[in-house]
């Protein structure tokens, strides 16, 4: 149970000249569920996309279940690795993104049914079955048929919910996923995300915005900050004795915006 | 012989190295006849537009019909009507300028739709917005839509210019000595077709390329002034 | 009036079927040069730059005089039909090909973030991912792109196929009566345009049926 899952080790990664994760080190545990916080621009999405294989890493070596996953093992050196590679340790991950991403010209069911079958070979019988019981989770069993636009915006993230999980992923990467939401259609979503926590042992990484919900639901939370973890620790800890002094003043000015 | 050039046929690379003055002569009649029906199609494409505009249906929709009519319809057959059916009016013109008018009455369905779309993504709020400053209509067009409008007409009628260009070889079939039909000529009288229709398709592609080119520089080069373009 | 009909009605039948064929082939050079120009590969990518760049950058009668006087004494011969459809095809497949791939291009990159985070392979999301969602972009321009083909079929009519415009020439060579003829000939043409934009609208509207549907 204590198995590490994900490790970046030493990682570094630059957008030109700008140095966005600095010789990052950080861990998450199998069936983990880990909170990232931290000021705007710190490197949390670059942290997410990294781990997705959407940006790759300019230094270091990030590991997924022990293996490297920006790289392969040739003649007992590390050397880049090449899409084939990537694509097998893709299998492992999923992310829910904060603009939801569904594919517009698909009814729901279709984009919870395409990657299944196309990638992951599965009959569309098994598919489809595989969709419903997602659905019957998010609550959206009766919007099946519809195409995202149809949808209110938690409608589509639910949805977006459930389209990573249909790949059965060990890690899903959630990257601020009630951000691009009305305040009123956040609670739905947050309900989904935390019943999942609850009731499966999947690893869970998370970027948000939302302190109450990241205090509910996390084994540790993050912060983040200027490309590196600044604390991390307990959500009881962070949120209420955070020992950092930016760590203090990122919550105090989240917290108490007014003051 | 043609335009008092001889043709030396006793190499491949001499035949070409021989025709291509003679085929020059023809792009300068090709030069001239996209300018010419160019010009045309801006005015009469700036006249249709202006009369689109026109809020009284008895103007504007007939000139939609014309314009859509013109859009529709095919240049060689715009060109015959004009060469065979106006005679029969007593309106004799040479050849040349009949081309010429065929491709400005062509391309002037496309121009007037320039124009208009032109003006129309000026924002509409510029218009409000100097009405609401009590700004004169007249004013308020000349000094605030297009100088916002030009940057973005400018650069499709350039475009247009280049496909006139490449539609000027149709004004062969009444007998406009234009590049094509120069090397039509040396190969009816040469039996090589080969080499001279060749060297008609490098120098288009030499002229659009250039003329792309300046297309784009000229884009790069007007005056944006800050205006949001798309 | 009357008695120039049948003989522009076959006239305007030859148009219909080249505007057809030189359609069809037209959008496969499209897709698969616009597809080709976003290759990979290096020599695919070339030959579909070279030939986008060639076909857009000369004139359509050039094209189609080569291909009907020139080819011929290379020993490649064909009939008139064959040499009009593939000038026409090749042309408006060129400037199609710039519409195949500006409408991909037009897809967002956060399709592609999605599709990758879902491990589809590059080829299947844009197959199924990116493809799809351009079609709508592409129809409209296509159905200018057919407008322009119809139009561009009276030329085939130099090089001796017998399309309405060949026939509009030889009614009017044996009549003189040119107002008449070619008056009725381009409201023939108009006509015709007008038909092939009410069914490029309607298939519009059927491709594009996941867009707007409705508000949230
Ligand atoms: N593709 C890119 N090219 C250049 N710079 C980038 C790129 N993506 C991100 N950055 C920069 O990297 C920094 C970190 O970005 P990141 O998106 O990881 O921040 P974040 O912590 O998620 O912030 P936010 O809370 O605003 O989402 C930012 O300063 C951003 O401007
Ligand atoms: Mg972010």
């Amino acid at each position: 149970m204590t198995d590490t899952l994900v490790k970046f080790d030493r990682v570094t990664k630059r957008f030109g000249d700008f140095t966005v994760l600095k010789d990052l080190d950080f861990e998450v545990k199998k069936g983990e569920k880990v909170t990232i916080i931290g000021p705007s621009g710190s490197g949390k999405s670059t942290v997410l996309r990294v781990l997705m294989t959407l940006e790759p890493i300019n230094e270091g070596v990030v590991y997924v279940d022990g293996r490297p996953l920006w790289h392969e093992e040739k003649n007992g050196r590390l050397v880049p690795a090449g899409e084939a590679h990537l694509r097998e340790m893709r299998r492992s991950l999923g992310m829910v993104f904060q603009q939801f991403n569904l594919f517009p010209h698909m009814t729901v069911r279709r984009n919870l049914i395409e990657a299944p079958v196309r990638v992951l070979g599965l009959s569309r019988k098994e598919a489809n079955k595989r969709a419903e019981e997602l659905l019957a989770m998010v609550g959206l069993t009766d919007q099946a048929d519809k195409y995202p636009q149809q949808l209110s915006g938690g409608q589509q993230q639910r949805v977006g919910i459930a389209r990573a999980l249909a790949m059965r992923p060990q890690v899903l990467l959630f990257d601020e996923p009630t951000s691009a939401l009305d305040p009123e259609l956040v609670g739905d979503v947050l309900k989904v995300i935390q019943q999942l926590a609850e009731e499966h042992d999947l690893t869970m990484l998370l970027v948000t915005h939302e302190m109450d919900f990241a205090r509910q639901i996390s084994d540790r939370v993050c912060f983040f900050d200027q490309g590196t973890v600044c604390e991390e620790g307990p959500p009881e800890q962070i949120f209420k004795t955070p020992k950092n002094q930016r760590t203090r003043e990122f919550l105090h000015a989240v917290l108490h915006p007014n003051e | 012989m043609l335009f008092g050039y001889a043709w030396d046929t006793s190499s491949n690379w001499a035949f070409a190295v021989s025709i291509l003055p003679i085929l020059l002569q023809g792009m300068i009649v090709t030069l001239e006849a996209t300018v010419l029906g160019f010009f045309i199609a801006a005015v009469l494409g700036l006249i249709f537009a202006v009369l689109r505009a026109v809020p009284l249906r008895l103007v504007s929709w007939p000139t939609i019909f014309i314009v859509e009519f013109f859009r529709d319809t095919p240049l060689l057959i715009q060109l015959f009507f004009l060469y065979f059916v106006l005679p029969e009016y007593g309106l004799l013109l040479p050849a040349f300028l009949t081309g010429a008018v065929a491709l400005g009455v062509q391309y002037s369905a496309y121009t007037s739709e320039v124009y208009r779309a032109g003006l129309e993504a000026v924002d509409r709020g510029q218009g409000e917005a100097s009405r609401a400053l009590n700004l004169p209509p007249a004013h308020t067009f000349i000094k605030i839509i297009l100088p916002q409008a030009i940057p973005r007409i400018i650069p499709a009628l350039g475009n247009y210019l280049i496909s006139i260009m490449k539609d000027v070889p149709v004004l062969s079939v009444v007998t406009v000595v234009e590049m094509l039909n120069v090397a039509k000529i040396i190969g009816d009288r040469t039996f090589q077709y080969m080499i001279p229709l060749t060297m008609v398709g490098a120098l288009y592609l030499i002229m659009t390329l250039l003329a792309s080119y300046l297309v784009r520089t000229l884009d790069n080069r007007l005056p944006t002034q800050g205006i949001p373009l798309k | 009036m009357w008695d120039y009909l049948p003989a522009l009605m076959q006239g305007a039948w030859i148009t219909l079927e080249l505007t057809f064929w030189s359609t069809l082939a037209g959008a496969f050079c499209s897709f698969f040069f616009g597809l080709g120009r976003g290759s990979r590969n290096l020599l695919l990518k070339s030959v579909s730059v070279a030939y986008i760049e060639v076909f857009r950058g000369t004139s359509l009668l050039v094209q189609m005089f080569w291909i009907f006087f020139a080819l011929p004494l290379m020993g490649v011969r064909m009939s008139p039909m064959t040499a009009g459809i593939l000038a026409l095809s090749l042309n408006i497949g060129a400037y199609g090909a710039e519409v195949v791939r500006g409408a991909i291009q037009s897809v967002i990159r956060s399709q592609y973030e999605a599709a990758k985070a879902l491990n589809f392979t590059p080829r299947q999301a844009l197959w199924f991912i990116a493809l799809p969602q351009a079609l709508p972009e592409m129809l409209p321009p296509f159905g200018n792109l057919i407008i322009q083909n119809l139009k561009d079929t009276a030329l085939v009519s130099l090089i001796t196929l017998s399309d309405l415009a060949f026939r509009a020439e030889s009614l009017r060579n044996l009549t003189q009566d040119s107002t008449t003829i070619y008056t009725l000939v381009l409201f023939m043409y108009f006509g015709m345009a007008l038909m092939l934009t009410a069914i490029m609208k309607l298939l519009e509207r059927r491709v594009g049926r996941w867009r707007g549907t409705g508000a949230r």
